[in-house]
């Protein structure tokens, strides 16, 4: 009895799961199959029947160099989170390890930079940029991104370095090593996972980043959401051609996501299973 | 060598003063144990020691230098932590390896030290596992490991086998008090528990409220505690106090007797009472009475003994083993 009530129960959530899943996926599948048609089905309507034709891809790749934008998008990607952590690194062992009274105080303030509307400081941003010639240049969208995601990389580190016991570091301490040591040789190994899950969900969150890219690049350093910003044009069809600009913009950290999900989930799960 | 000195150090976390002014003369070789309630300063001053936290005023001397500016790692100083703190991602050579490789001693050397801790600890087995796979006791001794393979100065011990169960603490007692006469080395042994103290201690310290309440040999401590605070806390069981007129007679505020200085006769005696509980372990007898206007109070007899509940009996102190103390609670003698 009590068997066949938890089937019917497993069964259920496994539905459910599953449905929810289809949800969350959905769009992506529809930009998916949109790509595969012809600029006349996708205009006509929805369909889940595309005619598995990639002529919008040749269109795409075609009209427009799609490796700059790539290369442009895993350089600042990468390098803002690379920055991202070398700061956040120090500022959450820190707070973790030596917090004062203040030590939440600072952790809201920097999370409440989060949630400014972006538009609020955009004309400021862009004069400065324009002023120090950071405009357009892949240097310029490190260091915005680095900031844009900074707060986040601190949090994330900040919790994972709370869970490690004090003691262990107070033991390197009587052991004899120093600062550096204590840091190199116990720490860092301690936080691998947390390191590794914060540095993949930062270059997720920088690479999928649009609003800042785009209206601070307009050519050179433009990465792949320009690129896909480029096929939404006023006139014309281009539901077709776009869906396969984004495929190709997000088939990269897709497939990043997809190889290091264990890796994520478990860094996003640490201290909550144990 | 391993002297250590404190004078007037007092520890005040966030205006609250946890050691208020302790001075302690711990001399080379001696093994010395912090004992005390829980929450009475002794992991705080054994991490002043340490040079874990920072004093807020006074001063700590190894062997007469003064190291109160000094952090852990210039100390010399060995720690053992309550929960081991083992570097989990290191097996158990490398756990012990650690204080050898911080202090850059030779590869060869340092691999011949670390076996040779490993024979003396019984873990040569088990060099290559992570802590995880171990044991308690086994951790325990990894953790002790750690702490000989590079000779400092003294040793330091926060609770070390408040983890383990009772058989083992006893073994782990007993092999920690062999190592300190294997090493002569000085160790400074925390522990809220007295008969550790007692067993293990060259000299004994009693905190109360991060005050020294004494310092001395075990039985020194037993045989003339300072005041009913160190009357009470060393011994087991616990010392019987009177108050009132049992102890007006002897002109004393409270008087103590310990449990195994109280007579016990159907007849005769000083104070009357019935019988309570009687625990009964084997070697020994210990039975709670209630003494009549007095309260109850625990008798240590032999292990065979028909004293049986609700019995009328009579106690008598034995005579010279009286403890008498004054209104603040001060010995008198
Ligand atoms: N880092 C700290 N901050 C504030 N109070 C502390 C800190 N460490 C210890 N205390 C306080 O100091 C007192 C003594 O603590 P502790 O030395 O750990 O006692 P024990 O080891 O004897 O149980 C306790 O009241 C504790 O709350
Ligand atoms: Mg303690």
């Amino acid at each position: 009895m009590a068997r066949a009530v938890s089937t019917r129960r497993k069964l259920t959530m496994t539905i459910l799961v599953w449905l929810v899943a289809l949800i969350v996926f959905f769009p992506i599948l529809y930009t998916i199959i949109t790509s595969l048609k012809t600029e006349g089905e996708a205009a006509a309507g929805f369909s889940m029947l595309p005619s598995f034709t990639f002529e919008s891809y040749a269109a795409v790749l075609d009209q427009q160099d799609y490796f700059r934008p790539f290369f442009n998008s895993v350089v600042i990607s990468i390098g803002s989170t690379i920055v991202a952590l070398l700061i956040a690194v120090p500022a959450a062992w820190a707070m973790a390890f030596t917090p004062t009274p203040k030590t939440r105080d600072v952790l809201m303030w920097m999370l409440s930079t989060k949630m400014m509307p972006a538009a609020g400081v955009l004309v400021p941003m862009y004069l400065i940029f324009l002023n120090t010639g950071l405009l357009d240049t892949l240097l310029g969208l490190t260091i915005i991104l680095t900031l844009v995601n900074l707060p986040i990389v601190v949090w994330m580190l900040y919790t994972y370095f709370k869970e490690i016991p004090v003691d262990i570091l107070e033991a390197a301490r009587m052991d004899g090593a120093t600062l550096g040591k204590e840091l190199v040789y116990v720490l860092l190994p301690m936080a691998v996972p947390g390191i590794a899950s914060t540095l993949l969900l930062n270059v997720i969150l920088a690479w999928n980043e649009a609003f800042w890219t785009l209206r601070l690049s307009t050519d050179d350093a433009a990465p792949l959401t320009a690129f896909i910003a480029s096929f939404s044009s006023p006139q014309g069809q281009f539901l077709a051609k776009l869906s396969a600009a984004s495929v190709l913009a997000i088939l990269p950290i897709l497939l990043l996501g997809w190889f290091s999900q264990k890796q994520l989930v478990r860094g996003l799960t640490f201290g909550a299973v144990k | 060598m391993g002297s250590i000195t404190l004078e007037h150090v007092n520890k005040t976390f966030g205006g609250h003063p946890v050691i208020p002014d302790v001075s302690l003369e711990i001399e080379d070789g001696e093994f010395v144990v912090f004992v005390g309630p829980s929450g009475c300063g002794k992991s705080t001053l054994l991490r002043l020691i340490a040079g874990l936290e920072d004093t807020t005023s006074g001063a700590i001397k190894l062997d007469g230098v003064d190291v109160t500016d000094k952090g852990p790692a210039h100390r010399g100083l060995a720690m053992v932590f309550q929960s081991y703190a083992l570097y989990p991602h290191m097996t158990v050579r490398q756990n012990i390896a650690f204080p050898l490789k911080m202090a850059n001693i030779d590869k060869a050397i340092a691999e011949q030290k670390v076996a040779d801790a490993a024979r003396v600890l019984n873990l040569t087995d088990y060099l290559d596992r992570k802590p995880r796979a171990l044991s308690g006791g086994q951790r325990q001794r990894v953790a002790i490991g750690r702490a000989i393979v590079r000779q400092p100065k003294a040793f330091l011990f926060d609770e070390p086998l408040s983890n383990l169960d009772a058989a083992l603490r006893v073994n782990m007692r007993i092999e920690i008090t062999e190592l300190h006469q294997q090493l002569k080395t000085t160790m400074v042994y925390v522990t809220h528990d007295q008969v550790e103290a007692m067993t293990m201690a060259n000299r004994i310290v009693v905190l109360n409220a991060g005050r020294v309440e004494q310092f001395g040999t075990p039985l020194e401590l037993y045989k003339s505690p300072a005041n009913r605070f160190v009357a009470g806390f060393i011994g087991s069981p616990k010392m019987n106090f009177l108050e009132g007129a049992a102890a007006g007679k002897y002109q004393a505020e409270a008087i103590g007797v310990r449990p195994e200085h109280v007579r016990i006769s159907r007849d005769a005696g000083e104070w009357q009472g019935k019988v309570g509980v009687a625990e009964h372990l084997g070697s020994d007898t210990f039975l709670h009475v209630h003494v009549d206007g007095v309260g109850l109070q625990t008798v240590r007899t032999g292990g065979e003994n028909d004293y049986h509940p609700g019995e009328q009996v009579w106690l008598s102190p034995e005579p010279g083993r009286i403890y008498r103390f004054d209104r603040a609670g001060q010995a008198l003698r």
